[in-house]
């Protein structure tokens, strides 16, 4: 909402600067985005009398111009407006000033050969209007010499954001409201002389849909002589972002921004019978003043004649019934329409207007007849012609909400006791009636109010939202109690634990691609109607395309090593139609793990590419410090098409329950996120991970240290090469619970010796001794136990 | 005994371990002459072993602490040379570790959840998948409202078994219905989290983070939410300065509503919280939206409004982050570009706490 200071003067008495009402303005609720002055930028540009204008000798359409400061010094100016001549007083950029139509400065400069020292302006450089057809030209006793800022005066332009509960504050009468109710100056009064119409309206105008359209008042003013509107009106429009059409036009338009009450006014020549407020029958369309053609629906209010729909009620006129410089006669419609219905109108037709941002807000329904008022004395005015008789078809829904409201709230839910008499004074001044016993009526024009705590802000707001005191929460006695739950304790472990581990936490976003998400889907996608773009369409059902895709950005910009990890939801469908999201972390590593190095001892000296046991050993690491009891998990296959069908596996807590998958990427997966080399991946179910029973105590066990020293024995066995180690070693552990308490394989050899489709796993046994130390037949008992383990596998022990 | 004078050079000459103990033992060996001499003592008459005994002893123990030094010096002129042949240059890197981190905007919310811990405040969730009941109209925004067309919302075509359409919540707000729904009251809540708007330019994501907090309780008035906002604000920026302007604006799910300024102070170019905007070189910077919890809410909440009444407030956590550790586009937060996160993002061990301030100085 822009309007200048003049038009606010118009409404308001008042003595208060632009700063002061602008401070006001934000104080009270009604944003100030900009205060802009169009003088400020003028300063160095002055008014100046043409004395001669000559040809230019190397151009056919620059003249050569000696221009009057008024100081007897002419300054030479050249000069391509049509309109320059000699006795023209126009303005006059000198050299240094800064055109506000293009920011450039002005120089002096030679212009195909010949000095010129400044330039004579049009509206449009200047910033002042659109017209740039020629030169300004001033009256011709305008002072020579004189800044045209001090000429033109300075009429700054407030541009205010009015939150959508104040439609009030859509037209600058109810801004001079709230700034009056804050003591900011007077509101004048509206001149509300009624017009008393000549004859009968010509026209039946009716509503058929009273609940859309519940009022619908017409006025026929026959005679009328459209034009151009005056340079007052038209600068008033010019100053709130409007551009002056024709009077007709502009009227509605004063109308519409200096009271928020939208109007329309059709051209009565090209109406055919009644003109009727109406539900849109199936089929019809409209050609609206944009230009652009809308496809109505049946439950849609229109106002149409017998040829058909002339106006998406409401919202904007059609391009074949407005008015034109050859309308003679006019019929002025001022209704009142049901904001809901223009809401969801306005919403299904993707159509914003002036009117629908009023209408849907809700318009004052008790200024009808006003308006028409006002319209028809500015046209009389502006225009002339003889107005007929109002035809009011409907009735506006009147009735005014009352309650009972307690003083003792602007403390209570405020923070800030107001005096009752003050609160009052607020109340009146912003038009509510407050009688003894503190029941309130809200006025017409303010359908934002319904109840106690809305007064509250009222009162509070005029009084000043600064002046309420900081007031310190009731605290609980004590240290602060710990706040958080179990899962947000995971989550911030595991993220730090991530991070000490060399990973770098990545957000990626949570929309995906359809292709990315379907790769990495695991049953039905949540996918979006209106998504922004095609590359965030579907929301992901694993963190890993986000990843994966940040992983290429990464190596595209030269990146050697990417260590990428992220904790967050995977959306996948849950009960009843609702999501389920769960939470995830996953890892992505890709390029060198570490690179060539000068120590040969290293790797040779070579650079190494992550392997899926480095993504093993990430899962494992994660997977403890989120709580899971990693001793008892099983290293099983299925990780998903996704991955390397030899190099991948799954985490399980027995063999349904999958916590983790890790692995290899599959070469296809890779390809198809356009990375290239072996790209290692991890993925944790966070969800899965069974909770701890109970908070627990801080105490831990007893520490209980063996007496006797543990001993190592080394046991190696021929078994299938398909066998998994884990197999062994779980058979090796289990033989003799007694006194095995470890086992680990510390080689895994094929070749040499070993017959062929089979390999030769060595493990490394810890036996802890209880009572005693062991003897030789002990240690027999033992190695008899775990060689038969090992036997139950196919396994043999090696001589 | 005239073998002592030659004997004593040439161990002084011997040059390795090998020909000392040769000497040694042509010295001091069974067979050596040293040890024939000891043994010649035996046939003596008591006179002899008297004027030439001491004689003999002496010749041993000059023999033996010759070989000694011999020893000695030669052993430590090996163990020079072997430990010289062993010099690395340790100029040359050792192996690397790899630094992780955090991201910026998990650690503001680790720091939001430490300083909202200590006024009592729990944080709760919510699903960002949500119906239009929970988003919206709870939140009284009824379907028409036009402050639900302003909220530029993603939709699925999907309706839940109540035939409510789902969307991307656009707000975390309608955690506040979640929690009064399941904790009832009294209550005091934040619940940080993703949100999701269809905007998307320099300063906007159609992902982003918001942080909303929810106190419901007894007596609960404007100036607690002040002096929450203010509380917080200035522990989170560390700094006594922090200066607010409240302004009356609209929100369907509060009234009063209060948009909150935050004063800002230009250094080289760069907007620095702290000070009123108001002094030449400051200005006003949104940074909170708040009001007191709309009857209706708390209703929709399944909680008397006539008994309890509470504030909320919502702000940008990716704005936050921006404001307080210099981040200038919004953009990059989302990218996973390694340089960025190493540049920007936190150490493992950047805990907030209280007690080192909840921030990580640069």
């Amino acid at each position: 909402m822009k309007f200048a200071l003049s038009w606010l003067q118009g409404l308001l008495d008042t003595k208060a600067d632009a700063r002061q009402i602008a401070e006001k303005l934000t104080s009270l609720g009604l944003e100030i985005e900009g205060v802009e002055d169009a003088s400020a930028a003028l300063t160095q540009f002055r008014v100046a009398r043409v004395l001669t204008a000559e040809k230019h000798p190397q151009a056919d359409k620059l003249q050569v111009l000696s221009v009057d400061l008024g100081d007897g010094n002419p300054l030479q100016v050249v000069c391509g407006a049509p309109n320059a001549r000699a006795g023209l007083v126009g303005v006059l950029g000198v050299p240094g000033a800064v055109v506000p139509a293009n920011g450039m400065e002005l120089r002096k400069s030679a212009i195909r050969g010949v000095e010129s020292n400044g330039m004579m302006c049009s509206t449009r450089e200047l910033g002042l209007g659109e017209e740039h057809d020629g030169i300004i030209e001033l009256p011709a006793d305008a002072p020579l010499g004189a800044s045209f800022a001090d000429y033109l005066g300075s009429d700054p332009v407030f541009d205010v954001a009015i939150t959508p509960n104040r439609p009030d504050c859509m037209g600058v009468h109810g801004i001079a409201r709230d700034l009056a109710a804050a003591g900011l100056g007077v509101l004048k009064p509206i001149d509300t002389a009624s017009v008393a119409g000549s004859y009968p309206c010509p026209v039946e105008v009716r509503t058929d849909d009273p609940e859309g359209c519940p009022a619908f008042y017409g006025r026929v003013i026959r005679g009328v002589k459209n034009g151009p509107s005056p340079l007052w009106l038209q600068d008033r429009l010019k100053g709130a972002g409007q551009r002056p059409i024709s009077a007709l036009v502009d009227i509605t338009n004063y109308v519409m921004l200096g009271y928020g009450r939208p109007a329309h006014a059709y051209d009565l020549a090209k109406l055919d019978g009644a003109v009727v407020a109406r539900r849109a029958r199936e089929g019809e369309t409209c050609l609206a003043l944009n230009g652009r053609e809308y496809a109505l629906q049946p439950w849609m209010t229109v106002i149409a004649d017998d040829s058909g729909v002339h106006d998406i009620a409401g919202i904007m006129g059609g391009e074949h019934s407005g008015c034109s410089e050859s309308t003679t006669d006019v019929l002025l419609e001022v209704a009142y329409f049901n904001p809901a219905h223009i809401a969801r109108t306005g919403q299904a037709l993707a159509l914003t207007s002036d009117a629908r941002g009023r209408f849907e807000r809700g318009v004052d329904p008790a200024f009808l007849d006003t308006g028409m008022d006002l319209l028809t004395s500015l046209i009389l005015e502006i225009c002339g012609g003889e107005p007929s008789e109002v035809i009011r078809a409907g009735q506006p829904p009147l009735a005014r909400k009352s309650f009972a409201y307690d003083p003792a709230l602007a403390g209570n839910l405020g923070g800030i006791d107001v005096a009752n008499g003050e609160q009052k004074r607020i109340l009146a001044a912003l038009g509510f009636e407050v009688s003894a016993d503190w029941t309130v009526t809200v006025p017409t024009w303010r359908p934002d109010v319904d109840g106690a705590p809305d007064v509250v802000e009222e009162v509070i707001r005029v009084h000043g939202l600064d002046a309420v005191p900081s007031t310190p929460l009731p605290r609980a006695d004590g240290v602060a109690k710990p706040t958080a739950t179990s899962a947000q304790m995971q989550e911030r472990r595991i993220r730090r634990a991530a991070a000490a581990r060399g990973l770098n936490e990545a957000i990626t976003w949570s929309f995906l691609p359809t292709s990315e998400a379907e790769h990495f889907a695991d049953g039905d996608l949540w996918t979006l109607a209106n998504p922004i773009s095609e590359d965030l369409k579907t929301m992901r059902p694993s963190l890993l395309p986000g990843l994966l895709a940040a992983t290429r950005r990464n190596l595209d910009r030269g990146a050697t090593s990417v260590r990428l990890f992220e904790i967050g939801r995977r959306y996948l469908r849950g009960e009843g139609g609702a999501s389920a999201e769960q939470p995830s972390l996953a890892v992505v590593l890709a390029g060198e793990v570490a690179p060539r190095g000068w120590d040969a001892r290293a790797n040779g000296g070579k650079a190494k590419a992550f392997d899926a046991f480095d993504a093993k050993a990430e899962a494992l690491a994660l997977l403890a410090e989120a709580g899971a009891p990693v001793e008892n998990l099983q290293v099983m296959g299925e990780a998903g098409a996704q991955f390397h069908p030899g190099q991948s596996a799954t985490l399980r807590l027995g063999p349904k329950t999958v916590l983790a998958r890790f692995g290899l990427l599959h070469p296809a997966t890779a390809k198809a996120f356009d990375l290239a080399g072996a790209v290692s991946v991890v993925e944790l179910f966070l969800e899965r991970i069974p909770a701890r029973k109970g908070p627990g105590g801080f105490a831990r066990p007893h520490f209980a240290p063996p007496a006797l020293q543990a001993v190592t024995r080394d046991y190696a066995f021929l078994v299938p090469a398909a066998l998994p180690a884990s197999d062994l070693l779980r058979a090796v552990r289990g033989a003799d619970k007694a006194n095995v308490v470890a086992a680990r394989v510390f080689d895994d050899f094929r070749g040499q010796g070993v017959p062929e489709g089979q390999k030769s796993l060595a493990v490394e046994v810890t036996l802890q001794p209880a009572e005693k130390s062991y003897d030789e037949a002990a240690l027999k008992a033992i190695t008899d136990k775990i060689v038969a383990a090992g036997a139950k596998l196919g396994g043999v022990l090696r001589a | 005994m005239e073998q002592l004078e030659p004997t004593l050079a040439a161990i002084a000459g011997a040059d390795t371990i090998e020909a000392v103990e040769a000497l040694r033992v042509a010295a001091l060996g069974k067979q050596g002459w040293v040890s024939a001499l000891l043994k010649s003592l035996g046939a003596m008459s008591p006179e002899e072993r008297t004027s030439t005994g001491p004689r003999i002893h002496a010749a041993r123990e000059a023999v033996t602490a010759a070989l000694s030094e011999r020893r000695a010096s030669l052993e430590s002129a090996a163990l020079e040379a072997k430990l010289a042949a062993e010099t690395a240059d340790l100029s040359l890197p050792a192996p690397a570790a790899p630094r992780g981190s955090v991201h910026p905007v998990s650690q503001v919310m680790d720091e939001l959840a430490e300083i909202f811990a200590d006024m009592g405040f729990a944080v709760a969730t919510g699903p960002e998948i949500e119906d239009d009941w929970h988003n919206f109209t709870a939140l009284n925004m009824p379907e028409t409202h036009p402050a639900r067309a302003m909220h530029d919302t993603f939709y699925f075509p999907d309706k839940d078994a109540e035939g409510r359409s789902m969307l991307l919540r656009t707000h975390t707000s309608p955690v506040q219905i979640r929690a009064m729904l399941s904790q009832g009251a009294p209550l005091r809540v934040i619940a940080p989290g993703r949100v999701y708007r269809s905007d998307s330019d320099a300063t906007h994501t159609p992902m982003f983070h918001q942080i909303e907090g929810l106190v419901i309780d007894k007596g609960i008035h404007l100036g607690h939410l002040k002096w929450t906002l203010e509380t917080f604000l200035k522990a989170f920026f560390e700094r006594d300065d922090i200066v607010l302007r409240l302004r009356p604006s609209y929100f369907p799910f509060t009234e009063p509503s209060v948009e909150v300024d935050v004063g800002y102070t230009l250094v080289n170019g760069k907007r620095v919280v702290g000070g009123g905007g108001d002094v030449p070189g400051g200005g006003w910077m949104e940074v909170l939206g708040s009001g007191m919890v709309n009857r209706k809410v708390i209703e929709f909440g399944g909680l008397d409004p006539d008994e309890w009444q509470g504030f909320a407030f919502g702000t940008g956590v990716d704005r936050l982050a921006m404001l307080k550790y210099g981040m200038d586009d919004l953009r990059a937060f989302f990218d996973g570009d390694v340089r960025w996160l190493g540049h920007y993002g936190f150490g493992a061990l950047d805990v907030p706490t209280l007690s080192a301030g909840v921030g990580a100085r640069a």
